[in-house]
């Protein structure tokens, strides 16, 4: 989950800073976002693909404000 | 006529009885609402005060718009019953869609506990009806995540259809970044839908309400509320 672009991220500005202050000036921005982990059971990756998206739009990230992105892997559990 | 303000209790809510004795001194009977309960308890108005609902997990109010009391919150909204969201309150209103727009981390990434003032922007519905639109009102403001925003073109509707209700301000009622403590969108304090009946404010209306505490402009909205509730 990240801030849509539009959105001001105060958090990563302010890491940002910190890294200058650092030593790294090379920085040009920030963005501080949000990881969630999710075990799941699922017949097939598809049907899990569009499980986990309901589940990003509905619950774990907030459309007004967020954007999100999800990646599946197979624990084999 | 004595009206019944319900006031909205959740996991790590706050403020319930700062609202308890704010309703009494307005002249109102105060009830608790219970999250896990999906009933009113004869409730006219609905009050979700602040706190940190559900400690705040996933996002504010997030997880707080599932309980099944505000099923019938929104009943209640939906059928036009007054709902005033009070900071915590009003992030649980952005969640649950009841009102537009989003509360994100203040842009000093501090808490702000602070007195504020507020200038009255539109005077309509419950709850801003019995005041007049550009009256400066004080009162305090206690959050870290408090900064509103809408998206652009939201923000237009919003202002075109005097969804906006409360804006900071100086003590005159001049806006300017130096009085926004949060850096909330075009200073915005407090909305409402587009009906006027649900309200939210970052604000703690309950926390001026008597000589003691600074101010009792909170007092003054409650009690002008109440005034302009149509008789049952």
């Amino acid at each position: 989950m990240t801030l849509k672009p539009v959105v001001n991220d105060p958090q990563g500005l302010a890491v940002t800073q910190g890294l200058h202050a650092l030593g790294y000036p090379e920085v040009r921005g920030t963005r501080v976002g949000k990881h969630i982990q999710l075990t799941l059971v699922a017949q097939d990756r598809q049907s899990a693909e569009s499980r986990v998206e309901e589940m990003c739009r509905r619950l774990l990230c907030n459309g007004v404000i967020e954007d999100f992105h999800f990646q599946l892997s197979e624990t084999g559990a | 006529m004595t009206w019944r303000c319900g006031i909205a209790v959740f996991p790590g809510t706050w403020s319930e009885r700062d609202c308890a004795h704010w309703v009494e001194l307005a002249g109102g009977d105060p009830v608790m609402l219970w999250h896990a309960e999906p009933e009113l308890k004869g409730a006219d108005v609905v009050i979700l005060p602040g706190g940190f609902a559900h400690g705040d997990y996933l996002r504010t109010g997030a997880i707080a718009r599932f309980a099944p009391l505000m099923a019938a919150v929104r009943e209640h909204a939906l059928a036009g019953g007054p709902v005033l969201g009070i900071c915590n309150g009003f992030q649980i209103l952005c969640e649950a869609q009841l009102l537009p727009g989003a509360l994100l981390r203040n842009s000093c990434l501090q808490f702000r506990c602070q007195t504020t003032h507020l200038r009255v922007e539109v005077s309509r519905g419950p709850f801003l009806s019995g005041l007049e639109a550009g009256e400066v009102l004080q009162m305090p403001i206690s959050h870290g995540e408090g900064r509103y925003y809408a998206p652009p073109e939201q923000l237009r509707e919003l202002e075109a259809g005097g969804q906006v209700a409360l804006r900071y301000c100086g003590p005159s009622g001049d806006l300017g970044d130096q009085h926004n403590p949060n850096g909330s969108l075009r200073h915005i304090a407090g909305v409402m839908n587009a009906e006027g009946n649900v309200l939210g404010m970052m604000p703690h209306p309950e926390r001026a309400c008597e000589p003691l505490l600074g101010s009792e402009d909170g007092l003054q909205l409650l009690r002008a509320a109440l005034a302009v509730l149509a008789p049952r």
